[in-house]
């Protein structure tokens, strides 16, 4: 009965989403911040159909429209975390025997070219819910570990059943490695260079001599059919290589790779990137980097520090802020976001340019700069109005819209909290 | 996009032999230092000289602390706020600090003449930060194999290891957790094991060496881990499961409590050849007597109250669960105890005994009265113990707990000092108590706000303006570029 229950409510709550979803918003009376515009005092977002139809201080507002007042707040573009395996794994999974990992794929050498990490989600993972409710909207998801760890897909988080629902774009880039002779089983990094160089060669050839190589008249490859496959877009330019390398010297090694083989590159930690901001600036690569991390973790990565973000963005170079320390931003902290935000901040990058790098940046680097990311008309409405400066622990995102939609549903957090605000009455002593 | 530092570190699962003669001068100590937890039994009475080397005596001290305070002048803070940790906050107050003590706070304070004035317009002081959960030192930065010294995971009772034998005092993470404002750490052994060993209690100093470092007056620690941990770590050889950790725990203790009462025989009346040593039951036995605190490892509320049951059993008291996430299920239990909780603000979810965590932890935990503790398990998280604090008071104001800024403070400061049993001596800004002070650019409980100038014992270690004289460990020197912006 409880059940019964349970799933009218439920189905109650579908129907008032779908409802909200066909509804005109009007948000109004806050500080609207567009990023790709100046801020706008007592300004107005209008969102009808899922799409923001209107942005500004003199914006005419249909009768019909839901309003939200939001004088006092401040009105911006959902946030993008750029670095995540949200969805991949719960409850540590094997490694802790515990609930489900899908981050890694085995590959054949350390290459698994083909992987598409974000086909395998959960769409009810538990971390999802809290990740929206502190007013993230998208997250890009990459596999793991690996020469080549395989190709990253962009997630929008709605209350969803299947990863049609969920999914955005993807794929967007190919992930890869390039500071780890340890990866793909060679022992040196010249060796592991040597490798990619290789492999990339065997791309080329392969994709010239497709025909013979079905024939089976081919010499010995690098990597299997599905593999080769998969990274020709790389090889051609079209899909962009996001490649983890922190010491200055591997990032000039990088940018050096990536020129001699014209590949689109992206780096995707950059320990000591700001060494070299300004070569990365020349090579016009964006750097995806965190502020809250200034251990000198291995021997490739001693200058790491945290005005990383903002001597880069100083340098010129583009800046998409991820989490790069310990508080597991990928998965259950995503929501941590704003707060890798705020220590950049404090670590000299200009507030503007925070928000920035955790909204239209990444949706420009990710190639869905024309879908999200700013408050602009004709953009998808992922908005969030924020009881305060986004940035600080005490402000609340109390209204969060992800395709012009909010959700109701509790996190699976939410649920406990309230059960032990008072102690359950089942769980007291006779 | 690396792969969880976190999930890495957990994979790794990363928390007297000589006594000195009589004659040697004592190490340094406040006066009236040492700090008994409550209840504990007082120390035995003084034996009389015996050969070194060769008792298992109460509050043997081997290795004992060679810390002294750096050089200071008396200094007064004017136009500050002041959460002193000890109550209200203190708006537009000063404070004056002299002789490595806190001389006087207040709305204003008389200094002398001689005094460094330091103007803290619009800025904030606060007690100097305390983490009861480090592995600075066991786990150093690099992460090099060479120095993965926390667990010793090569049988699951090890109270016979002590933490201060694997601190290196040139991890470069230290000099960073004091510009974070940290000032005192709790360095524990890994959980890997059901006993792990002595934690240790250190000063975030330079020191050529961890006795250095040593925090005068502090009692030992002991780490214990409940859980997976030390079930995965040993499932070939057992424990592989909660039963067996519970058995083994209790015949720990039973060895200890033999070995406790043969020693305190032969020490009240030492006739004839002493016991044989034990390393460790001497430890074991030490916590019996109330001399070492108990910091145990424990992630779920139902094990938390069967390892309180063990406590009954042997008669020793938990002074801390660290990590607790389920803390907030058993938090009137925690309560009544008198044990406190040394929690993350947001970690959970990675594996199954972490699985109910909630941000909300800390303020439930509060709010039913346990002292609650921000901890942090991690060199980064150590340095900004305050965003983390200041994560949990938002979680628990979002749902509905009312609780002030200064007991966020708390959670920081005098909470964790008392679960380290050096609540006498620090973690609030009252007058006598050591000068362990943070000078921050605004409210700490801000995300933007960063530490400026950092004291300890009255003598200033961090000036984030001057970084000519910031703390370089040796390591550091020629590998770590001196970026002048280094915390």
């Amino acid at each position: 009965m409880r059940a019964t229950t349970f799933l009218r409510l439920a189905a109650l709550l579908a129907v008032t989403a779908r409802l909200a979803g066909a509804q005109t918003v009007a948000i109004t009376g806050g500080t609207v911040h567009p990023v790709s515009g100046p801020k706008i005092e007592n300004g107005t977002v209008l969102i009808r159909d899922g799409k923001i139809v209107a942005v500004g201080a003199n914006v005419a507002i249909p009768a019909d429209a839901q309003r939200i007042d939001a004088s006092g707040k401040w009105v911006t573009p959902g946030f993008i975390n750029s670095a995540t395996t949200l969805g991949l794994n719960e409850a540590g999974g094997p490694q802790f025997s515990g609930g489900y990992n899908d981050v890694s794929a085995n590959g054949t050498n350390g290459i698994a070219a083909s992987f598409e990490a974000w086909r395998g989600i959960n769409p009810v993972n538990t971390y999802i819910i809290p990740a929206r409710q502190e007013g993230v909207t998208s997250v890009a998801v990459a596999g793991g570990n690996g020469m080549i760890s395989g190709r990253i897909g962009v997630i929008d988080l709605v209350d969803a059943t299947t990863v049609a629902e969920l999914f955005r774009s993807g794929p967007v880039a190919m992930a890869g490695d390039y500071g780890n002779p340890g990866n793909g089983s060679t022992g040196a990094r010249a060796e592991y260079w040597a490798k990619w160089r290789t492999l990339f060669d065997d791309v080329k050839a392969y994709a010239a001599r497709r025909a013979a190589y079905e024939q089976g008249n081919s010499r010995d490859l690098a990597a299997p059919r599905s593999e080769l496959e998969a990274l020709i877009p790389v090889v051609n330019g079209q899909m962009p290589l996001a490649l983890n390398v922190d010491r200055a010297s591997d990032i000039i090694a990088a940018l050096a790779f990536a020129r001699e083989y014209s590949l689109k590159l992206w780096i995707t930690s950059g320990a000591e990137a700001w060494m070299v901001a300004k070569e990365i600036a020349a090579a016009k690569v964006p750097v995806f980097t965190g502020a809250m991390n200034n251990i000198p973790q291995d021997f490739g990565a001693l200058g790491q520090r945290q005005e990383n973000a903002a001597m880069l963005r100083a340098a010129g170079v583009t800046v998409v802020l991820v989490g790069n320390g310990p508080g597991d931003e990928a998965s259950f902290n995503v929501r941590n976001i704003r707060q890798e935000a705020g220590n950049a901040v404090a670590f000299g990058l200009p507030w503007d340019e925070a928000l920035r790098a955790i909204t239209l940046a990444p949706a420009e680097v990710l190639g869905i700069g024309g879908e999200v990311g700013s408050l602009a008309v004709g953009r998808d409405a992922n908005v969030v109005v924020w009881s305060g400066d986004p940035f600080e622990f005490g402000s609340v995102a109390e209204h969060v819209f992800v395709r012009g939609r909010t959700f109701t549903s509790k996190s699976r957090q939410q649920m406990l909290v309230e059960r032990y605000l008072t102690l359950p009455p089942g769980y007291r002593r006779p | 996009m690396r792969p969880s530092t976190l999930l890495l570190a957990l994979a790794a699962v990363g928390c007297a032999s000589a006594p000195a003669p009589s004659t040697q001068a004592p190490a340094p100590q406040p006066a009236g230092a040492v700090a008994a937890p409550a209840g504990a039994p007082a120390a035995a009475a003084p034996i009389p000289a015996l050969v070194a080397g060769a008792t298992s005596r109460p509050n043997a001290d081997p290795f004992p602390s060679t810390y002294a305070p750096f050089p200071s002048r008396p200094t007064v803070i004017r136009n500050v706020s002041i959460f002193t940790g000890a109550g209200p906050l203190i708006r537009n107050g000063a404070i004056l600090i002299q002789d490595g003590k806190v001389a006087a706070v207040g709305a204003t304070v008389n200094a002398p003449a001689n005094a460094v004035v330091v103007d803290g317009q619009g800025k904030y002081v606060t007690p100097g930060l305390i983490d009861t959960h480090s592995h600075l030192g066991v786990y150093p930065a690099p992460g090099t194999a060479a120095h993965n010294d926390g667990n010793e995971a090569t049988r699951p009772v090890t109270a016979h290891v002590w933490a201060e034998h694997s601190v290196w005092p040139q991890d470069p993470q230290f000099p960073r957790d004091l510009a974070g404002g940290t000032t005192t750490i709790q360095v524990l052994p890994g959980s890997a094991n059901l006993i792990g060993g002595r934690s240790v209690v250190l000063k975030v100093v330079p020191s050529r060496s961890v006795q250095g470092m040593k925090f005068p007056g502090a009692p030992y620690g002991l780490k214990m881990a409940c859980g997976e941990n030390p079930k995965r770590v040993y499932a070939n050889s057992g424990p592989s499961t909660r039963m067996a950790n519970v058995a083994g725990y209790r015949a720990a203790w039973i060895g200890a409590d033999e070995y406790r009462r043969r020693w305190d025989k032969w020490l009240a009346k030492p006739e004839g050849d002493a016991p044989g040593r034990d390393l460790n039951n001497e430890t074991l036995a030490e916590v019996l007597r109330g001399n070492i605190l108990v910091h145990n490892h424990c992630y779920q509320a139902d094990e938390m109250m069967q390892m309180i049951d063990i406590a009954k059993e042997f008669g020793y008291k938990i002074r801390s669960f660290h990590h607790g996430v389920e803390a907030y299920k058993i938090a009137d239990v925690l309560a009544r105890e008198g044990i406190s909780a040394s929690i993350w603000s947001d970690w959970g979810g990675f594996k199954m005994e972490a699985l109910d965590g909630v941000k909300a932890n800390v303020g439930l935990t509060h709010v039913a009265g346990a002292r609650a503790i921000v901890h942090s398990d991690d060199a980064s998280y150590s340095q900004r113990l305050n965003q983390e604090a200041a994560k949990s008071l938002a979680a628990a104001r979002a749902a509905g707990l009312t609780i002030s800024d200064e007991d966020a403070i708390r959670w920081i400061t005098v909470n964790p000092a008392w679960a380290l049993g050096i609540d006498r001596l620090t973690g609030s800004l009252e007058v006598g108590k050591n000068a362990d002070l943070v000078l921050w650019s605004g409210n700490p409980l801000s995300v933007y706000s960063r530490a400026e100038k950092v004291w300890i014992d009255g003598a200033m270690l961090y000036d984030r303006s001057d970084a000519t004289q910031r703390w370089r460990t040796d390591f550091e020197l020629g590998y770590v570029p001196n970026a002048g912006g280094i915390r």
